[in-house]
Formats: structure tokens, sequence, C-alpha cells
């Protein structure tokens, strides 16, 4: 990290430069994202979108490494101090988030070439990474951004961006799919945006910092309460808790497969840091979290989603679907971490989130490799796939494997975090749970290496791999799973920091 | 010992008895196109993977333990590599024994004209590796984080053949292992780990009366021994029978020495260094375990009386065996520990044995029911009577070393005054008489049926040409002077009778082992 930051100093005018970076964050990708317009060609526009989103990446870790040297940076968006002007507010938190964003956004480009020109037709890939940049935008934006009603914003930016996404998927039915994302996500984004109005009706305020100060004085009322439920409420429909998670599998299934794997790693991910970011910070001073009971609801509800959504994969039969229901699952873990509310558990929760992007990333990754090779991913026509596609198939093995908890994957660092805080906290039933849960995921992803590693191939099978500019990523990330499953150390101490300045805000 | 290793320290030497199988492996893989370069590229490993670990015997047995830290996994929790008596016993066994096993393997393996046998030695490899990853780990991580890549890397191994029962079997098999090992052992590795703060091995025992008392003892404990789903504590031992569809060399190693040892090896530990023999002799609650324990030696072994399918048979007298070990260990007297580590040792020695036997009768003489082996010992004397020997040394009987293990189990129980587990066990060994005794009978005293045609019997149909023997000196079948003596090959006898010394050596010379291990159980 530090590495990074030295190389930047050297840069010219990086002084001038430095400050800006938080701001910088969001106004590169923001700035870029028209010009694939002008651009046009599919492979300028996508030339394009690799450097942005390469350089986004850089910045992201600049910021982390400055964040965890010195701490909180704050911005003033053209000068104008807050809580009149919107404060962009990085703290351990969002740096961390920052970088997963911007490091799958990185990993997924290169990949996303030969398999965005397989699956979508020529004149519509600029328009493809057009909405990639913007998306990339909205993602940044909510988690750079220290005040609510921007936070609104980039919301819908993000949300709109990765409709279009999604229906520029090749199946017809990614359609429908994009069409209840809509209206799903509008519900959600609507929710959010009227418990906002109704925090500033009672404080006049739109800065979170400073409602965080200005909200326990009236944390009796019942408008901040409605606030408070809306905003929960809202924030669950975008990141899919269940049950409100139905929009979720048939968007990742008949998306494009660039689209799922970006989807996937991040948008969801941001979503939660947005939750958390509400309820721990800008609710932080207020006992409605405990109070409200919201914290039970949330940890029934994690419960359910990792047991029901886990054992619905089990019977897909539609791969990308099944790996859609997992993360429902999964997505249930890093609820469970929030739900803990120990600093503990927060760290469980928050690594996880970057954990399962690896994970989650690299199998979506795989299919969408086998998808480019056998324009299929139904697990009938996925017989012989480790002798077809060895490299890919070895992928999602590890992958896979990571999804249960094997040890010496990032799996097995998200469940022991968990697992702990729940003991540490007396709660012996939830550690209970998240192992039990874990069977059911060995059931889906056994499923699949049963049937591609010890069926024949069928006769006159396509063979041979996905081009190696889909390759190279996909390992990277599957390297990154047993890297940081082995050395969970380094993520587990960011994710910790990242804990602790959220529980820290709290009196 | 001084040589060609001599200039690395004990801890390089560790590292190198993990990485050589590995290493091994992947050379398996490069080797792959040409068999015989490849089955010694997989004896070399064997052969340099032995030297190793014998180097590191004089060190411990000098009273060093040996440790190193590979790497910080999870703050304050990091995978090291300590080395002490009990764990060089496990190693210096499974290493050996892999030798042998391979010598075996290649007679078998070409013998039986298998498929896919790259596959097969690559994963044979990395499975010896976490064998030996399980014997050197320092804490409970590390001994959890191996345990997991020997059940994953043997998942290939069981599911061989590729046939729907095959791979039945292998779900079975991979199932149970993981779940139990998820569910319940990391549980109880969660649980302790937020009880003392750490997972090292400690002598005496990590755990004290401050960290936990009471019923909640036997819960912990109950959470460890059917979490390590390896040691076939009923009701989690479904998977070794369901195991026997590999090939036998695999059911020889793995599921009589280094998969199952790998389980009552963790027990033990567990016993010996998280609770303390001390604490488990204390709590009242812990009786259970023993219970059930006692219950799998008995039980097992009636299940085994009723199989006819030989490898079945000797899959649940394993399961029974098991829980020796395990009721050794949970007894918490020195004496009884200390037994249900060395039939450790000899239960590997005589069920491997039985093992190859078993092997050498499927692929010589294709029979893999008992009630078809009526008169088949007159044909192949040689395995039917180390079969016999290594059956004594099951049962318990002198001169065999299997004697001294029973011996010492039972005479713990009898020192903790649980008299009713030295009648189990005396029970068990007129039970292994029973399901052992009769393979040999029908061998030796039985007639042949008359009227069956042998090749209704065959597991294959194009018998001729499939199991036509290869045309090699070690690899022909063996005829003597008399006519109808038709003995498996010198590949597959050699590691029979190699095996079978062991097991008489192992009387005369069990007690070097036992003062090497004193200095763990209080001696």
């Amino acid at each position: 990290m530090t590495a990074f930051y030295v190389l930047f100093l050297f840069l010219p005018n990086a002084a001038a430069i430095e400050p800006h970076l938080s701001a910088l964050q969001v106004v590169i990708p923001l700035l870029a994202a028209p010009i694939c317009v002008v651009l046009r060609d599919p492979k300028l526009s996508w030339l394009w979108a690799l450097i942005v989103s390469w350089v986004v990446f850089f910045i992201s870790l600049v910021i982390l490494g400055k964040v965890l040297a010195e701490g909180v940076i704050t911005y003033e968006l053209g000068g104008w101090p807050p809580p009149w002007g919107i404060e962009y507010r990085v703290d351990a938190a969002n740096a961390f988030v920052l970088v997963i964003v911007g490091l799958i956004g990185a990993i997924t480009l290169p990949y996303a070439r030969a398999s965005v020109a397989r699956e979508i037709p020529k004149a519509r890939i600029y328009l493809f990474y057009l909405m990639y940049l913007l998306c990339l935008t909205g993602l940044l934006g909510i988690t750079v951004t220290g005040d609510a009603f921007n936070l609104f914003v980039f919301l819908e930016i993000s949300s709109l961006s990765s409709y279009v996404m999604i229906a520029l998927g090749s199946d017809r039915r990614a359609l429908t799919a994009a069409f209840r994302y809509l209206i799903m996500g509008t519900l959600g984004a609507t929710f959010y945006i009227i418990g906002v109005g109704m925090m500033y009706m009672m404080t006049g305020s739109l800065n979170m910092a400073d409602l965080s100060t200005l909200l326990p004085a009236v944390e009796e009322t019942r408008t901040v309460l409605a606030a408070f439920a809306f905003i929960v409420v809202g924030l669950g429909l975008k990141m899919a808790i269940f049950p409100l998670h139905t929009w979720l599998p048939n968007a990742y299934a008949y998306a494009p497969s660039v689209a799922t794997v970006f989807l996937a790693s991040t948008a969801t991910k941001v979503a939660i840091y947005a939750l958390l970011r509400l309820v721990f910070t800008v609710f932080g001073g207020t006992t409605l979290f405990a109070v409200t009971g919201v914290q039970e609801v949330l940890i029934i509800l994690a419960l359910a989603a990792i047991f029901a959504a886990a054992f619905v994969a089990v019977f897909q039969n539609d791969i990308k679907r099944m790996l859609a229901y997992s993360s429902v699952s999964q997505i249930g873990y890093m609820v469970l971490g929030i739900g803990l509310a120990t600093t503990q558990g927060l760290t469980g929760g928050l690594v996880h989130l970057f954990n399962h992007a690896m994970m989650k990333g690299t199998a979506f990754m795989a299919m969408g490799a086998i998808f480019y090779v056998i324009g299929s991913v139904q697990l009938k026509d996925m017989a012989g796939l480790g002798r077809r596609m060895p490299i890919s198939m070895a992928a999602f093995l590890v992958a896979g494997l990571s999804l249960f908890g094997t040890p010496v994957t990032v799996g097995f660092i998200s469940k022991w975090q968990l697992a702990q805080a729940s003991l540490a906290l007396g709660w012996w039933y939830i550690a209970v749970g998240i192992l039990l849960a874990s069977l059911l995921a060995i059931a889906y992803v056994w499923r699949v290496v049963e049937v591609t590693y010890m069926e024949p191939p069928p006769e006159g099978a396509p063979k041979g791999e996905a081009p190696v500019s889909m390759l190279v990523p996909m390992l990277i990330m599957a390297a990154a799973t047993i890297w940081f499953g082995i050395d969970g150390d380094t993520t587990l101490s960011v994710a910790q920091a990242a804990a602790e300045a959220l529980m820290g805000d709290q009196p | 010992m001084s040589g060609l290793l001599s200039q690395l320290s004990p801890a390089e030497l560790m590292e190198l008895a993990i990485a050589l199988p590995v290493a091994g492996a992947f050379l398996v893989l490069a080797l792959g196109r040409w068999p015989n370069a490849r089955d010694g590229a997989s004896l070399l490993t064997g052969f340099c993977l032995f030297y190793v670990v014998c180097q590191l015997y004089p060190v411990v047995a000098a009273g060093g333990r040996p440790d190193v830290e590979l790497l910080d996994m999870v703050p304050g929790l990091s995978v090291h590599l300590t080395l002490e008596p009990l764990g060089m016993i496990f190693a210096g066994i499974a290493s050996f024994l892999w030798i042998v096993t391979t010598l075996y393997a290649i007679g078998y393996m070409r013998g039986h004209h298998e498929q896919n046998q790259t596959r097969f030695y690559f994963f044979f490899a990395i499975a010896i590796g976490s064998a030996m990853g399980v014997a050197m780990s320092g804490n409970m991580l590390t001994l959890f984080v191996f345990y997991e890549i020997l059940s994953i890397s043997t998942y290939p191994l069981v599911a061989h053949h590729g046939t729907e029962e095959a791979k039945r079997s292998a779900r079975v098999y991979l199932g149970v292992l993981l779940s139990t090992s998820i569910s319940l052992l990391l549980f109880g590795m969660v649980w302790t780990y937020v009880l003392a703060g750490t997972l090292d091995f400690v002598e005496g025992g990590l755990l004290t009366r401050d960290h936990i008392q009471g019923p909640m003892v036997g819960v912990l404990l109950a959470l460890y021994v059917f979490g390590i789903g390896k040691a076939a504590v009923m009701p989690f031992h479904r998977w070794l029978p369901a195991a026997m569809v590999a090939p036998t060399p695999v059911s020889a190693l793995l599921h009589a020495v280094a998969v199952v040892k790998a389980g009552v090896f963790s027990v033990v530990k567990v016993a010996v260094y998280v609770f303390g023999l001390d604490m488990l002799s204390f709590e009242p609650s812990t009786d259970l375990l023993r219970y059930a324990a006692g219950f799998t030696v008995i039980a097992a072994s009636v299940v085994a009386m009723r199989q006819d399918n030989l490898k079945r048979r000797l899959a649940y007298s394993t399961v029974s065996q098991l829980s020796y070990v395990v009721l050794g260990a949970l007894l918490a007297t020195n004496t009884a520990a200390l037994g249900s580590a060395l039939h450790i040792v000899t239960h590997a020695f005589g069920k491997i044995t039985l093992f190859f036997c078993a092997g050498a009768i499927i692929v010589f003489a294709h029979k893999t029911e008992i009630s078809d082996l009526k008169g088949l010992g007159r044909k192949m004397p040689v395995t039917f009577f180390c079969f016999f020997l290594a059956s004594m040394s099951l049962i318990g009987l002198p001169p065999m070393g299997g004697m001294w293990s029973k011996w010492f189990i039972a005479l713990g129980a009898a020192e903790g005054e649980m008299l009713v587990f030295v009648a189990i066990l005396m029970i068990s060994s007129l039970l292994n008489v029973a399901y052992l005794m009769p393979v040999v009978l029908y061998g030796f005293f039985a007639r042949p049926a008359v009227h069956v045609d042998q090749r209704d019997n065959d597991d294959h149909e194009d018998h001729a040409a499939h199991h036509a023997p290869p045309d090699h000196p070690l690899l022909r079948h063996l005829t003597f002077g008399r006519d109808g003596v038709t003995e498996a090959p010198v590949m597959c006898l050699l590691p029979i009778a190699l095996t079978t010394a062991g097991c008489i050596l192992l009387f005369f010379y069990l007690d070097a082992i036992r003062l090497f291990l004193l200095p763990v159980f209080g001696g």
C-alpha cells in the first residue's frame, strides 16, 4: 500500500491532486462515461473503460493507504462547508469498500472484452461500457459521500445504469428480469428518500455527521422512527435481504456474464455498506437499532436467508441462477454480522463483503467463460467440463470450496470470524446455524463438481478454453480467493479498522 | 544419522516432509505419459519422504520439539508445525507404509487394468502430504486445515471408477466427513478458541477448570469426538464402508492407515493436549462418550460378522478397531492412552496386511465375497497365511504386535476401575475371532463348490483379455512346483510379506515405541 502511495507522490503535480482524491474518485468515471458515446467503437470504448477502471482502483488504494495512516479524510465539494454543502467523508469503512469496488472493476474489465463481444450485439457494446462507467460512478459515490441526499442521487445513478446493463443480456428473459429489478429498485430508492425527507423535516440537515449529532434529541418522535423504518426497508431492498431478494436471482441469471460478475461482487456490497453507514453512523447516536427490535429482525432474516436461499440453490439447474441464490444466502452472512452489532461481528460481516466478492466473482467469471465456450450454463450441458475446460473448472472449484468454507480459502476466514463473534456473545445457536448452512452449500457446490468432473463428456461436445484475456482475470480472482484465505490476517485487520470506524461513532 | 540432509534444521525438515509429497504429486502429473517413470517417481518420493521423516526421529527422541510457524491465518492464530512423539510415530508409519503401498499399488493397478492411474497417484501423494501435515500440526487450526485437505483430496480416489455406485459412495464419504468436521469439529474449535483465546496443543491440556467445567466438558468433548468423523465413532461411521468402492491400495493405506489414523490420532491429540487426561478423568460427563466408543467397538464387530463382502467386513472391523483407540484415549489413564497410541501402530500393520491380501484375492482370483473363497487358500497359500497372521494380530494373540496395545488399553481400564470396558474389550476379541477366522478357515479347509463355473463369479465379462497379467517378471502370476498353486505376483507378495513381518516384529520391539511415547503420557 505504501509503495503505491510513494509512487503516487512522484507523479507530476501529485501534491496538487492529492487533496482532491476523494472527489476525483467519483468525478473521473462520471466525466469519462459520456466519452464512450463519442468513441462508439467497441474496442475503443472498452479500452477507455479499462483505463478509467484502473485509475479508479489506483485512487482507491491511495485513499485506503492514506486513511489507514492518517485517519478520516473530508472534502468539501465546491468549497461549501458542511452541513450546508455536500461533504465527502472517507474513513476506514468506506475506504475498504472503495477498494473492493475498484478492485473488482479493474479485474473485470480485462475479462469483459471477449465476453461482451460474444454476448452483446456489436452496435450496443459502447452502451454497455457507458452504463458500466455510470454504475461504477454510482457505487463509488454511494461509498464516498457523507451526505444522505447525495447518497440517494448516486443510488439512482447506479440502479438505473444496472437496469440497462441487465437488460442487455442475450436471453429475452433479461428484459423481464430488468423490469422486475426496476420496480423493486425504485421502491427501495423511494423508501430511502422518504426516510431522508423525514429526517430533514425533523433536523433540517442532510449531512450524515451532522445528523448523527442532531437525531438523538428527536429520537422519541414517531417521524424519526418512521424514517428509520423506511430507510432500513429501502436499503434492504437494494441489498436483497431476504425476503426482499426476489429481484436478484433472475437479474443475475439473465444479465450478460460481465454484468453479473460486476454487480454480484459490488452492487449488493455497496448497499450493505450504505445500511451500515446509516444505522451505525447516522442513527448511531440513537438507541433505535436496539429498541425497535431491528437487531433481532435482522438476525432472524439473515438466518432465514442463509438457509432458505441455500436450500433453493440446491435445486437449480441453471448454474448462474444457483450462484445467484447462493449470493442471497451469503448476503445473509453479512447481514448477520450487522445484526450481531459488535466490533467482532461487524468485522466478520465486512470481511465477508470482501471475501464474497472474491469467491462469487471467481464463480461468475468461470460461468462466463463456460457460456463463452459452450453457450450454456445449464447443469445438463456441463458433463465432463472438468476435462473439457480444466482451467475454468479449477477456478470454479476453488470458488465452490470457498462457498462452503473450506480452510485455506476466504470462506473459512469469514465463517471463523462470524462463528467466533456469535459465540463471544454467547449466542451459540447462531454459530450452529452458520455452520449447518455450510452443509447446504456443500450440497449445491458438489452437484456441479460431480457432473463436471465425474461424468464423461458427451460425444462431440465443444472443447477448449475461453480466451486468455478471460482466463487471466479469473485466475487472479481464484488466486486471491486462496491467498486471502491463507493470509486472512491482512483482510481481517482492515475489516476490523473499518468496523471500529463504524462502531466508534457510537457514544 | 548424519548424511544427506544433515545441514537442514529440524524445522526445515518438517516443511520438507509436507512439501515432498506435493512436489512428488506434480512430478507424477508431469510424467503421466510414461507409466514406468511415473510409478518410479511415486516410489522415489516415498523413499525420500521416509528418509526425511527418519531424520527427524533422533531430534524428537532426544526430547526436542521442533517448531516452525508457517503463516498467520487469522489474527492470533497461526498455521504452525510442531513435532512431538505422537505425531512422529504417526508420520513414521504413514510414510513407511506409503512405500510399501506404492509397491503394491503398482502391481495391483496394472494387474487390474485400472483407468486414470496418473490421477490416482497424484491424489494419493497429496493425501499423504496432508497426512504429514496432520501428524505435525502444532495447533488445532493447523490440524483442521490439513484434515480438510485430506478429506477433499481422497474424494477422487474413492470415486475413482466413475460408476454410479462409486459416485454415490464417494458422495456419502465426502458428505459425512465434511459435514461432521464443519458442523461439529469447527464449532468445537471456535468454542475452545473463545474460551481459551488460543488453539495451541499444550502439554497437560489447553483447557483448565477456569475455562470450562461440569457437563459442558462432555458437550465440548462430544463435538470433538463426533466432529472428527475420520475416527468413525458410530453413528458417523458410514463413510468408511462406503469408501471401499475405491481401488484396494486406497482402502489399504488410506482407509486402514492414513485417513482413519489421522482421525483417531486427532482424537488422541485432543484428549491429551486440549483437554488433558486429568480433566477427562475428573469430569463425569465424559462417561457418555466412553460408552459411545465402547458401543461402536461391539456393534461394528457384530455388523462385520454379517458382511459377506471381504472388503466391507474389513471396513467394519476397522470401525471397531478405531474405537479401541478412541476408547483408550477417553479412559484417560496414562496406561490406556499409551495403549491407544500403540494401537494406532499395531492396527496399521495388521489391517494394511489384511487389505493387501484382500486385494490380491480380488485381482488374481477375482473373488470379492467371503463365501466364494472356499478352498482358495490352497491355491494362494502365502496370501492366506499372511492373512491368518495379521488376523491374529488384530485379535490380539501372541506372538503378534496387536497383543500389546490391547493389553495396555485393558490394563488402563482396569487401573481406572472401569471394568465394564475391560469386558467390552474381551468380548470384542471373541467377535474378532468370529469374523476374521472364517475367512482363513474357508480358504484352507472348505472344499471349493464343484459346479460353479469360474467365470460366473468374475466381476468382469471379458475375462481373458481383461485380466491377462502384464508380462513382466515382477508382475507375472507366481506358480510353484505343485499343480494348482497360482500365487499373486512378487509385486503384491513382497508388500504383504513386509507388513506381516512388521506385525511379528512389533511383538518383540514395541517397547521401543512405548519408551519413545512415554514422555507424552506422564512417564
